[in-house]
């Protein structure tokens, strides 16, 4: 019986190895953007967002199940960078407070921080890379 | 024998239940500030009495054009705070927090929660009555306040004691403490709560009630 357990004990660990590695590089590099943007988050953003992105009152617009983000997916970077002004509607309801421009944000961490936005708080949009950032930053309206 | 045996562990089970309860019942809220003794003769008896710090008597707007003034708290439990409408750091968590507790004490007419401005301004009545409408904030249970800013900046410091102060520097341009104040029916300050903690928040929600409960004329 012992016998068996060390010869089946690199076995397994080679398996394991094996399955781990898997885990393709894409999700890792996923994993690694949302991380860092739930850092972010909760410096520059969670104050008018709350935590768990329910936003606050009629004041600050959700990020939770937003239709907002889907709808202008190219726009987020500038969002970001350069703030909001004016009336925006989400969900059916309509918010006109002005979002401060992040400029201390670099686009690898706009990249990050709209990781994690899209997917969190009931959001799937996937991974949003710094390339995306870069190409999107250059058509803000 | 085995009846005389148990006694033991049951008196002493009895007399830290009793302590227990005691301490429920003793537990009682700091008063803050300063205080004098004064010596007083009643009926020909000479004894020292307390004198505490209260809040001193104001008078400002609140977001509906009313006038609200120290006498509208007298006798009610409330939390106040500091804070501006365009404030864009920690402003946003302590309002939310803020509303909490308003929604934990919703139709309760002897509890109230005081917004001071301290950017006179820019948050004008309109400003703030509109900030106080989107927030959530009951009219008649969240007064938002607007008054002369030495006498909202005095107030803070001297009576709340609150750190506020107009600096260029600073995002948003003023920079203040997060404190949620607790003042009692007397107008005594009994406790500050870190807004931007939610741990803070849920003790004072809790403690808000040992106010609201406290005897008002029982000697504190």
């Amino acid at each position: 019986m012992k016998r068996l357990m060390v010869l089946l004990l690199p076995f397994t660990f080679i398996l394991t190895t094996f399955f781990l590695s898997c885990q393709s590089e894409a999700e890792i590099e996923y994993k690694r953007y949302f991380i860092q943007g739930r850092n972010l988050y909760q410096t520059n953003c969670k104050n008018c967002h709350a935590e768990n992105g329910e936003g606050l009152g009629e004041l600050f617009p959700p990020l939770k199940e937003a239709d907002y983000l889907k709808k202008n997916k190219n726009q987020l970077a500038c969002i970001v960078q350069n703030g909001l002004k004016g009336t925006i509607s989400v969900n059916g309801k309509t918010y006109n407070a002005q979002m401060p421009a992040q400029t201390q944000l670099a686009p690898i961490e706009i990249a990050e921080v709209i990781t994690y936005v899209t997917n969190a708080f009931g959001n799937q949009q996937g991974l949003y890379e710094v390339e995306k950032v870069n190409a999107d930053l250059k058509i803000c309206r | 024998m085995k009846k005389l045996k148990l006694i033991g562990p049951a008196l002493i089970a009895l007399l830290a239940f009793a302590a227990c309860q005691n301490k429920v019942k003793e537990t009682k809220l700091p008063i803050y500030g300063e205080r004098q003794p004064i010596t007083k003769t009643v009926d020909g008896k000479t004894f020292t009495d307390t004198v505490y710090a209260t809040i001193p008597p104001f008078s400002f707007v609140d977001q509906n054009r009313e006038t609200i003034s120290e006498e509208n708290l007298r006798g009610k439990t409330y939390v106040a705070d500091f804070f501006f409408t365009s404030c864009p750091s920690i402003c946003p968590t302590m309002q939310r927090n803020m509303l909490s507790v308003a929604k934990a004490y919703q139709g309760k007419p002897n509890f109230k929660l005081v917004s001071f401005t301290i950017d006179p301004r820019h948050d004008t009545i309109p400003v703030l009555k509109n900030y106080a409408e989107k927030l959530g904030a009951k009219a008649d249970q969240w007064y938002f306040l607007l008054g002369k800013k030495e006498d909202v900046y005095q107030l803070a410091e001297k009576n709340y004691l609150v750190s506020v102060a107009e600096d260029k520097r600073a995002k948003g341009g003023y920079v203040h403490q997060g404190w949620l104040v607790l003042v009692d029916k007397k107008g005594r300050v009994r406790g500050a709560y870190d807004g931007t903690d939610k741990k803070q928040v849920d003790q004072l929600i809790v403690d808000v009630k040992l106010l609201m409960d406290e005897d008002e004329n029982q000697k504190a």
